[in-house]
């Protein structure tokens, strides 16, 4: 799995951080701070959660 | 018991429809999925028409929700450009470019459609903003008017006059609410969002109603307030809210209420799903229906409406989620925020412009606004989740 953020996107909203908090933090902007971009799979299913959830598409999943 | 779906037709290609497609691929779904769009567009993300694309700062190409690959990817049968014209419930079938498509399950995400002006359509000058074609050509006028006119200071106007005050365009907000977004944020944010607005210059025409929107028989030539004054401008954007788009169901049997009425499920009729800002749903949480209009919950309502179309699905019951960018300035909300009759700062303060207010109905927190606080208001969702009792959260 690899993981992207694209910052500039990001609109702060948190929803990847309730999704994947292992994988996902906030700065104190509510940007999105990525903790591990190449998280074990047993997390793929809230890593993938986040992105859907994300209301600015800002994170992109490789497998 | 009806049969596992094989052919799956979603009405409505924006966030909605685009998100309940993934969905129910992800869900293991691997029948037939069609999506009908009515804009030539592939499926974008509205929220940044009224900052990034209105400010320039992207291209409209920024904005699509899947890179053009997904679709192949997912497989799925993207129909553009066309619109669906009838629904008939008993024969399962629905009317897209006078043919009829058949159906095991059909989710309708048509979203809505900005109300207009009366009497101004066909008007040059006059805009609204809810496709990019809208936003395009409110930016080009806007770039090009002397001042610009918003009728309306809820999110979309509120938002608009302050891009716009980026761009260094002279604007005038006219709104019946003593100050913006009341409605939405309740009067205390209501009138911090007023000062923020007359710190940028924008000329505020609050608590005033507007009698016409004058023209020469062409085009716009001003706005005429109910007091009379008159407001003088070439570019003006109606920003007074949005209808769900259900025309095309008239006649079909399903309850057209305020959008499409659904169960708790997401359920309009037998296989029939609304999902995003066109669905009026049972909120259990609430005890009530609901109808959100919020980018948040396009998405979260389409993935639990392709679970409950895969025959999987529990009660739909989100706390809301909604934000505004406005110059420097994030708000944030979690909750009813609207409506509410007891608020309190928990944290932070309005002086220092970062700050968390909790929003009360009766004994129980209902909402929390986080203004520049994102991190501050994710601790404090909680509150609303677990509907903490208003003592104990202004206690804390």
């Amino acid at each position: 799995m690899k993981i992207t953020v694209e910052i500039d996107r990001c609109v702060g909203g948190g929803q990847c951080v309730m999704a994947a908090p292992d994988v996902f933090d906030q700065d104190d902007d509510g940007l999105a701070v990525l903790l591990d971009p190449d998280p074990p799979a047993g997390l793929a299913d809230d890593v993938q959660l986040a992105a859907r959830l994300c209301p600015a598409r800002a994170i992109v999943v490789e497998a | 018991m009806t049969p596992p779906p094989r052919r799956i037709v979603v009405v409505g290609a924006s966030a909605a429809g685009l998100t309940a497609a993934e969905s129910l691929r992800a869900d293991g779904f691997d029948g037939d999925v069609t999506v009908i769009g009515a804009e030539p567009h592939a499926g974008y993300d509205r929220p940044p028409l009224s900052k990034q694309l209105l400010s320039g700062a992207w291209e409209a190409q920024r904005l699509e929700l899947l890179p053009h690959h997904r679709y192949d990817e997912l497989g799925i049968d993207c129909r553009l450009g066309t619109a669906a014209t009838a629904l008939d419930v008993a024969g399962r079938t629905v009317r897209v470019d006078g043919a009829d498509l058949g159906y095991d399950r059909l989710l309708i995400a048509t979203g809505v459609r900005p109300r207009t002006w009366p009497g101004t359509e066909g008007l040059r000058g006059v805009h609204v903003l809810r496709t990019v074609d809208d936003a395009v050509a409110f930016r080009e006028a806007a770039l090009s008017a002397r001042r610009v006119v918003v009728i309306g200071a809820g999110f979309l106007g509120a938002e608009a006059a302050a891009t716009l005050r980026g761009l260094g365009v002279p604007v005038t907000l006219v709104d019946p609410a003593p100050a913006p977004m009341q409605r939405q944020v309740g009067p205390d944010v209501a009138r911090l969002l007023a000062g923020l607005h007359a710190e940028h210059d924008v000329d505020l025409r609050l608590g005033a109603t507007v009698r016409a929107v004058e023209d020469d028989g062409d085009h716009v030539t001003g706005v005429r307030l109910g007091d009379g004054t008159a407001l003088r401008t070439t570019c003006v954007l109606v920003a007074i809210g949005a209808t769900p788009a259900t025309a095309w169901l008239d006649g079909s049997g399903l309850d057209l209420t305020d959008g499409v009425g659904c169960d708790a499920q997401c359920r309009a009729a037998p296989d029939v799903f609304a999902a995003g800002d066109v669905a009026r749903w049972f909120h259990r949480g609430y005890g009530t229906s609901v109808r959100v209009e919020h980018r948040t919950n396009a998405t979260e309502q389409a993935m639990a409406a392709a679970r409950a179309m895969l025959g999987a699905g529990g009660p739909y019951e989100p706390v809301p989620y909604v934000w505004s960018d406005q110059y420097d300035t994030k708000i944030q909300a979690y909750g009813r925020t609207a409506g509410a009759d007891r608020f309190a700062v928990i944290s932070g303060s309005p002086d220092d412009r970062r700050f968390v207010a909790v929003y009360g109905r009766g004994e129980r927190v209902v909402g929390v606004l986080g203004w520049r606080s994102p991190r501050e208001l994710l601790r404090a969702r909680a509150l609303v989740a677990a509907g903490v009792a208003w003592r104990d959260a202004v206690a804390a």
